[in-house]
């Protein structure tokens, strides 16, 4: 489990999504040239679009290698493994590391680097995955392309950038469909990527001390959750109203209603992500650990994310886990609060989850 | 008693070792400290990325963040190779009569004694060079295998494939082996007579430095807490045999190990700054440095044999006299 000690030593990178024309170049533009008195190494697939002269920002092309265990979802990237220790040989240069995919780049293999190259994770900590996305285009791209699906489904923090080019009604159809697909990241709305950068750098999205911290409402998501897990006769209810009430959370967007979000049904949107929320009172420690192990090593290709905060019995502290595909890390976060509730919720964003196997499986958990 | 003496260095030390017999320090921040008679210091780049020194040991090769790449001679002069291209020289290597090889992403450039160049595209990136004992034969380490190119002739390489990611590679001093270190913490090898494969497994970390002795009767790694040495004496190699493991201190990591130039002595660089010499024969150990506060990045010996120098990614350097 990381240590206080070895995180503060750790540079932190974030790690920026988004199709051609989202608004990377934009924003990359921004962190560069903003005075936020930090200074951060860029790692880009091309120099072309950056009109800035800086020789913080190293050109690297994208090397997916797959690790030679068998295990086809456990992918890194050769070159960032390359480029992150080159940069740290000199690091006193820069604070942060910023890595921008291709367009049709998978995050996963770029956020798995951080966790599977030993190396690279002795000197830095992957901070937050953000994916821009265009308001007025975003629709299209995910009819067409399973990336445009996966990119959000990834994500930490969601840009919903180019919100002048669309109409009122239409953005809120776009970031229902965004919360469709990724009920828990945070969501953004900008025009040219007008965002303050504290909302997308130095988040601690993966920082076991941090994760869901900055979202309070992520254990009263489900406002109709009656302290049990959701069966099969609550299933219904959650696909049409559940991801919907995440919107607590969405910093200050909550103008998007139910209409909105059951008129997407009909929009033809064949979403292939989708996401699994598993809500309880305590667990036991034993049986949950064995069956989270189990399930990441079974379903673990398909599983995106999955971010979670756990009750255990007998447990004071509050334990929180974080997963992407095969890999997973939990830890006591802190002590549960006066007046907190003992509650427990797991969220899967995956592909092909078997939402029954899940749901029976988290019960037997239920201490 | 074996004597330090320190070399005042700022951050990361790319490269430590001899050039022409002088002490030599090639920092990441672009620096080139000639420690004798006087020190002085070259700023080559604004950034270094790759540096090894020349087979005849007269010169040192050294690659920048820009894609420059210069060449610096024990006479001060420096010339270079190749002006910036904008992307960083990834790896460098130095081969028979002076031939310089290159890599930037998929693209490898060898600069020839004659002044010409060849260009070798590569199908995925190049992650470390190494040119063979005899022959203008360079070998390329890639994700799933290595490519040999005979560089004076235009037929396709050889390819060497085992799945995987290599991220190094190196000759045997008689040519008969081709070994790399993989993403997945093992070494690779093949018998270039018949390309039977050999695994070295076992390591708890990346393999980041490799070291043959001056015969080729053993390749030293780095990658566990030891030195891990397999024996190449017999003629299958280090197949069925288990290597020996020198030099373990506790837990502390192995970072660098670097092969006597003539006897079977090796120095071991660790995690913690410290540094030991290791008799093969018969295990006996001789500790040169006590630790400091980085890992040791680089280890190189003097013609003789009788200093070595050092550098950390801490910016500690020194020049260690074995006698004292």
């Amino acid at each position: 489990m990381p240590e206080t000690a070895e995180t503060s030593q750790q540079i932190p990178v974030t790690v920026l999504t988004g199709y051609l024309g989202a608004g990377k170049t934009t924003l990359l533009n921004r962190i560069l040239s903003e005075d936020h008195g930090k200074r951060y190494a860029v790692i880009v697939n091309e120099f072309g679009e950056i009109g800035i002269d800086n020789d913080l920002i190293v050109e690297s092309d994208e090397e997916i290698y797959e690790m030679n265990n068998g295990c086809v979802c456990c992918t890194v990237r050769g070159d960032l493994i390359r480029v992150v220790q080159g940069l740290m040989k000199r690091k006193g240069r820069f604070d942060a590391i910023v890595v921008e995919t291709t367009g049709l780049a998978d995050p996963a293999p770029v956020a798995q680097t951080f966790f599977m190259d030993e190396d690279v994770r002795a000197k830095s900590r992957l901070d937050a995955v953000v994916a821009l996305v265009d308001a007025k285009h975003l629709p299209l791209r995910l009819k067409d392309s399973p990336e445009a699906q996966e990119q959000i489904a990834f994500a930490d923090v969601v840009l919903l950038n180019k919100t002048d080019l669309v109409s009122a009604a239409e953005l809120a159809e776009v970031e229902a469909l965004i919360r469709q697909i990724n009920p828990v990241a945070a969501i953004h709305r900008t025009e040219r990527a007008g965002v303050a950068l504290d909302k997308i750098l130095d988040r601690g999205a993966f920082d076991l001390n941090r994760i869901l911290e900055n979202d309070p409402h992520f254990l009263d998501a489900e406002d109709h959750d009656h302290g049990h897990v959701c069966g099969p006769d609550c299933d219904h209810d959650h696909d049409h109203h559940g991801h919907h009430h995440h919107g607590d959370h969405d910093h200050g967007h909550h103008d998007h209603g139910h209409g909105h979000h059951h008129g997407l049904a009909g929009s033809g949107h064949d979403l292939s992500v989708e996401t699994i929320s598993l809500t309880g009172g305590e667990l036991n420690a034993d049986v949950f650990m064995r069956w989270i192990q189990e399930v990441t090593q079974t379903d673990g290709p398909d599983i995106l994310r999955l971010k979670g905060i756990l009750a255990f019995e007998n447990d004071p502290d509050r334990f929180v886990v974080q997963g992407i595909h095969m890999i997973i890390e939990g830890d006591h976060q802190r002590p549960w609060r006066e007046g907190e509730e003992r509650r427990s919720r797991l969220v899967f964003i995956g592909r092909k989850l078997d939402r029954q196997k899940l749901e029976s499986g988290f019960k037997a958990c239920l201490a | 008693m074996p004597t330090i003496a320190n070399i005042e260095v700022e951050g990361h030390v790319e490269w430590a070792g001899f050039i022409a017999d002088k002490p030599v320090f090639a920092l990441a921040d672009g620096t080139v400290v000639v420690a004798e008679g006087g020190e002085k210091r070259f700023s080559l780049h604004e950034g270094m990325t790759a540096a090894v020194s020349a087979l005849d040991r007269k010169s040192l090769i050294t690659g920048g963040e820009d894609g420059a790449i210069a060449q610096i001679r024990d006479d001060g002069t420096v010339e270079n190779l190749r002006e910036a291209t904008g992307k960083w020289v990834d790896c460098l290597a130095a081969g028979p009569a002076g031939a310089v090889a290159a890599g930037s992403g998929k693209a490898v450039t060898v600069f020839l004694p004659d002044g010409k160049k060849r260009e070798i595209a590569a199908e995925r990136t190049v992650e470390g060079l190494a040119f063979a004992p005899k022959g203008m034969r360079l070998a390329l380490a890639r994700y799933k295998g290595v490519e040999l190119v005979w560089i004076n002739t235009q037929s396709p390489p050889q390819f060497l494939e085992w799945k995987g990611a290599h991220i190094s590679v190196g000759f045997s001093p008689d040519g008969r082996y081709v070994v790399t270190s993989m993403q997945e913490n093992a070494l690779h090898g093949w018998r270039l007579a018949d390309s039977r494969h050999m695994r070295m497994t076992g390591y708890p970390a990346k393999v980041r430095s490799m070291s043959w002795s001056a015969k080729g009767n053993w390749l030293a790694s780095s990658g566990a807490p030891a030195a891990i040495v397999w024996p190449f004496s017999g003629k299958d190699g280090p197949m069925g045999k288990a290597p020996k493991e020198l030099g373990a201190i506790g837990q502390i990591m192995v970072s660098e190990v670097a092969f006597h130039p003539v006897e079977e002595v090796l120095a071991i660089g660790y995690h913690n700054g410290m540094i030991l010499a290791v008799l093969l024969g018969d295990g006996r150990e001789a500790v040169l440095r006590q630790g400091g506060t980085g890992a040791i990045t680089s280890l190189g010996w003097d013609r003789s044999g009788r200093r070595i120098a050092f550098g950390s990614e801490e910016g500690e350097a020194g020049i260690i006299d074995i006698a004292g």
